[in-house]
């Protein structure tokens, strides 16, 4: 009686609730976005009065804002090139070796994502202090790469597991040595994976605020910048316009990232 | 392979050693591993240990300053004290409810992203789950403290619906209401859901897409009705997916110390304590205590998680 393909049919109910969901995810974002351009100076009034372009000019004078900034960058790319180093090695490693102790490693190099920041965080700080090793730029480099890590190490696993051996195999028939399978075979194939976890790396740096409170000192990332700005509300369309920068910042890369990765997620 | 990335260290290695290694993968393999595990040794081990260690100090209550001696002090004032334990039992039980309502919501758009889009469909919803997970944690803050404020944008739809008085009457129910959403668990429990909504979506839906359409076809041709092959073939099916993404809910929700200060109800969480006590009370040790907490809950949760088999999904 029903229809062949009946029991796959999605009802009304699951297509709204997949509808309703997207929208409640994005909501908020687009809230955010809109009052950036806001002319009422209380954002909370809602809706906005007006729009304006106003506090952008203002908020590009700030040279705080460029300042922290500046700092998120610097400490974003060299996470990021640290962090793309050892997860590369380490997926390489563990790709298709026997090594005994892979789950364990493999539970190691999760675990600074699986654990909540703040134990990062304060773990970290702990160390500074007995270490007697002063907050600089270079102890938010240390706390960023090494959460980095995992998401480089796991984009680079996860296109060598796709890898089929019989390719490497079939290099090393026709003559190729490890050098030249390397450069011609695997390089090739996992380049656009490092580059997405590059980026990837490089967004989840630029926004991160929870391990960086700990490691940070008196340096001002553009998220702390952020934070305090929360807790002083006196200039809310600076910090909307902010916002939205920020947006951009981390978004342009993972939409890149996403790119370079979709042949695999996005076959159907 | 690994024979290759070794020698690929130098521009142009003999190829007598890229032979040799590739005859020796485990050497090699752990090679490789040599600088991952300096880093993840020093770095992020080194101050495990020093937390840990931190944890066995206790401050001494006239000068203020960590006594470097080890002593259960510190252990035994977060264990004994009313008013910590009820932080460790808030805590979590934010958390847990906060993993159920996620898994709740979440699943109805991972079904349908994974089992009834297809090709352009799919991807887009794979991009829009991903883009507000990436996007900033601070500003998703931000934008939810403008919704949920006394006047802000929820209140105004709400009032514009008529439904204003639904949200009054759950504002003076006891325990999760408050003064505002602003300060009620209520609001820190939305926000909490949102926030790590996306976190539950993508495993979930990794792990429906795994499901062959034919078990359920199956299913239905052996006469199931749609609820039956929900609760006896996708619901199992989706189990480790649900796992793999409660553990980044319930791992966040525990350590997290900015939505609670943020979007805060009076009772402190965790990650506040942890925050406050190395902060403005300068009490390391009990921070240290403190931050140990979620260690031992996530290592339950997690070995919990491991026969439910959810790493096969991550």
């Amino acid at each position: 009686m029903r229809s062949s393909r009946a029991w796959d049919a999605p009802s009304f109910g699951s297509r709204l609730a997949a509808w309703a969901g997207i929208a409640f995810l994005h909501a908020p974002v687009a809230i955010i976005v809109l009052y950036a351009f806001t002319t009422g100076d209380r954002s909370y009034d809602f809706p906005p009065p007006g729009l304006t372009l106003r506090w952008f000019a203002l908020a590009f004078e700030r040279s705080d804002i460029w300042q922290s900034m500046r700092l998120s960058i610097g400490v974003a790319t060299v996470a990021t090139f640290a962090a793309l180093v050892l997860g590369t090695l380490a997926a390489f490693a563990l790709a298709r070796s026997r090594i005994r102790a892979k789950n364990a490693l493999t539970l190691l190099f999760i675990l600074p994502i699986a654990l909540p920041g703040i134990i990062t965080g304060l773990a970290l700080l702990a160390a500074m202090k007995i270490a007697g090793i002063e907050p600089s730029f270079w102890t938010i480099v240390a706390g960023h790469a090494t959460f980095c890590i995992v998401i480089v190490y796991n984009n680079v696993i996860a296109r060598l597991r796709r890898l089929p051996p019989s390719w490497i195999e079939a290099s090393m028939d026709l003559g190729a040595d490890g050098w030249q399978t390397f450069r011609r075979i695997l390089l090739p194939q996992v380049a656009t994976a490092l580059l997405a976890g590059g980026m990837l790396a490089f967004a989840l740096s630029f926004d991160e605020i929870i391990v960086t409170i700990f490691t940070s000192g008196h340096e001002r990332t553009l998220p702390i910048w952020f934070f305090n700005e929360l807790f002083r509300p006196r200039e809310r369309p600076i910090t909307n316009v902010v916002a939205v920068l920020v947006i951009a910042v981390t978004l342009l890369p993972i939409l890149l990232a996403y790119h370079l990765t979709r042949p695999a997620s996005g076959r159907d | 392979m690994a024979a290759a990335i070794a020698a690929g260290a130098a521009p142009f290695p003999p190829r007598a050693l890229a032979t040799w290694f590739h005859r020796r993968p485990l050497l090699a393999a752990w090679l490789l591993l040599v600088p991952p595990l300096l880093w993840f040794g020093t770095v992020y081990l080194g101050s495990l240990f020093a937390l840990l260690a931190q944890s066995f100090y206790a401050i001494d209550e006239f000068t203020a300053t960590i006594v470097p001696r080890l002593t259960l002090a510190t252990w035994a004032q977060l264990l004994t004290q009313p008013a910590h334990l009820d932080i460790v039992l808030r805590t979590t039980a934010m958390a847990i409810a906060v993993t159920i309502a996620a898994a709740i919501i979440a699943f109805p758009i991972a079904n349908h992203m994974a089992c009834h889009a297809s090709g352009r469909m799919k991807a887009f919803f794979h991009v829009a789950v991903m883009l507000p997970m990436w996007t900033s944690y601070l500003v998703k803050v931000y934008a939810w403290r403008l919704i949920l404020a006394k006047e802000g944008i929820l209140a105004w739809c709400l009032a514009a619906l008529g439904l204003d008085g639904v949200l009054d009457a759950l504002l003076r129910t006891p325990g999760i209401g408050g003064p505002s959403l602003t300060s009620s668990y209520l609001g820190m429990f939305i926000v909490f859901v949102y926030m790590w909504l996306p976190f539950m979506i993508l495993p979930i839906a990794a792990a429906l897409e795994r499901v062959p359409r034919s078990l359920i076809a199956a299913s239905a041709d052996l006469g199931a009705r749609p609820a039956q092959t929900f609760w006896r073939v996708t619901l199992p099916l989706a189990m480790p997916g649900i796992a793999a993404g409660s553990i980044f809910t319930f791992s966040l929700t525990l350590g997290d110390y900015i939505i609670p200060s943020v979007v805060g109800a009076p009772g402190y969480f965790i990650g506040m304590m942890v925050y406050q006590q190395q902060g403005t009370a300068g009490n390391i040790p009990l921070a240290a205590a403190f931050s140990v907490v979620p260690i031992v809950l996530i290592g339950i949760y997690l070995a919990l998680a491991r026969r439910a088999g959810a790493f096969d999904a991550l």
